[in-house]
């Protein structure tokens, strides 16, 4: 396990050596971020929408008493959602979707020998390969639960319409309620936090596969089950820490 | 000119290389040749760096790269040129984006410039107007001749093959070891090709290193290949009935 976490840092410090030129890596850093942005908005926009709606529906359904305000389902929805729903949910879906791409893209490289070509040629790999997939996620990663965040109260407005368990306007009463700032900055860090873990473990387990197809596969999951790990990890300790 | 001196690689407990000492000399066609699991690639990557031996030191032009840090390599890194078994062409990138890339990264060229050096080098491999490919739609014998070309785009001092050969027609195969002839006398390049190609190794071996279990066990050009009396390198060298015939006739 300690080897595991020394080879991990010292893959990281390589990762952020001065790059060779800088424009070629800003070019890697713009196709990264449209791959892992634009890639998953499609995913990232109807989970968010059924989870805000089923969240909504849910908490609607458990305070259904008289002596509750309606409004409350919405601020709880609004802060389950912030707080857990959007940034964790999110990134264990995107752990799959870009942890999984971007293991066994970096494992392919490695087993087809490329990743030799580009050493020959010179080139810091880990520099090269990781750092714009690392920079693109801990960008991409908080925008896209930006949209979560905003789809997933969208989606909790549109189950209040179409169920009626509570109001419409009840629930956008409860989302402006008692509202406090800190769980925007929880969801901010959470969703950094998140990116960094996806994209840096996955590019670990890519980094250093060694065989052939069978290899890559088991790279690809093994990223993907410790990214998974340690976002759960990561969730604990941000909200117990800032909370 | 390039120097190895008592190589010797360890995995585990398996000692790959016993203690190989060679001197590549520039504008030749070095060949390493041997069995499955002799140990020629691991040779090879130990002189380009890819592995580190356990013991002994590579020399480039008298500098000794073994000891050199990473950041200390790269301005012998830039006089490289590699062509890899499988090409190592990267899939993302057409043929024209592959051969610019060692430019993009290492000159400040013009755009235009790149282009240009980028078109030379495929017409050198006769690729002309195959630019805008991608690695999957081109043959087997074509991602090696886009390997040469990206191999030769920073005009190396130094040209490593790896089993140019594999997975290719005869043809092919001729034309492909005429092409790394060609070059390595152009442009007086040190050319190190590892094979077990017994048409390379009579076709081009200016200088041929045979190594048998990890040590290396003869040295010589392809002419002295026919009349040697080395029990191991006979056996390799003439293992088919074919060659066994053509060797008795000469």
């Amino acid at each position: 396990m300690f080897h595991t976490l020394g080879r991990y840092i010292l893959l990281l410090r390589l990762s952020f050596k001065k790059p060779e030129k800088f424009t070629v890596y800003w070019a890697e850093v713009m196709r990264e971020m449209n791959s892992q942005g634009v890639g998953s908005l499609g995913i990232i926009a109807i989970i968010s929408v059924f989870i805000g709606a089923v969240a909504t529906v849910q908490v609607a359904f458990q305070l259904s008493s008289p002596l509750v305000p309606q409004s409350i389902a919405g601020s709880i929805s609004r802060d389950s959602t912030i707080l857990e729903f959007s940034p964790t949910i999110s990134a264990l879906v995107l752990a799959g979707r870009i942890g999984s791409s971007i293991a066994s893209q970096i494992g392919t490289m490695r087993v087809t020998e490329q990743i030799d070509a580009l050493e020959i040629m010179g080139v810091n790999t880990p520099g090269y390969l990781i750092s714009p997939k690392i920079i693109s996620g801990v960008t991409m990663i908080p925008l896209l639960t930006v949209v979560s965040v905003l789809l997933g109260l969208s989606g909790g407005y549109i189950a209040c319409i179409v169920s009626r368990d509570i109001s419409p306007t009840d629930y956008v009463v409860g989302l402006r309620d008692s509202f406090k700032p800190v769980i925007v900055t929880v969801c901010a860090v959470k969703s950094i936090a998140f990116g960094f873990v996806i994209t840096s473990v996955c590019s670990y387990f890519g980094f250093y596969t060694s065989g052939g197809a069978l290899e890559v596969g088991q790279s690809a999951t093994k990223g993907v089950v410790f990214s998974c790990i340690w976002i759960l990890f990561a969730d604990l300790i941000i909200s117990s820490t800032i909370l | 000119m390039i120097e190895v001196k008592d190589i010797h690689k360890t995995f585990g407990e398996n000692e790959v290389l016993k203690g190989i000492s060679a001197t590549f000399k520039p504008g030749k066609n070095n060949l390493i040749i041997g069995g499955s699991g002799s140990g020629k690639t691991t040779l090879l990557k130990c002189i380009v760096g890819l592995h580190e031996p356990t013991k002994g030191e590579v020399f480039y032009d008298n500098q000794n790269f073994t000891e050199m840090h990473f950041s200390e390599r790269v301005h012998i890194r830039k006089e490289i040129g590699m062509l890899f078994q499988n090409s190592a062409l990267f899939d993302s990138m057409t043929v024209e984006q592959n051969i610019m890339f060692p430019l993009n990264l290492f000159t400040d060229q013009s755009k235009e410039e790149k282009l240009e050096r980028a078109n030379f080098c495929l017409e050198r491999v006769n690729l002309k107007g195959k630019n805008k490919l991608y690695p999957s739609e081109l043959s087997g014998g074509m991602k090696k001749r886009v390997g040469i070309a990206r191999a030769i785009s920073m005009q190396p001092k130094y040209l490593f093959v790896d089993e140019p050969n594999s997975g290719l027609d005869p043809l092919t195969s001729i034309l492909i070891d005429e092409l790394i002839a060609e070059l390595t006398e152009e442009y007086n390049i040190t050319t190190v090709v590892v094979t077990h190609d017994m048409n390379s190794v009579m076709g081009i071996g200016d200088h041929i290193i045979f190594l048998y279990n990890g040590q290396k066990w003869w040295e010589g050009t392809n002419h002295d290949i026919a009349h040697t009396d080395n029990k191991e390198l006979n056996d390799f060298v003439f293992a088919s009935k074919f060659m066994k015939a053509a060797r008795e006739k000469l």
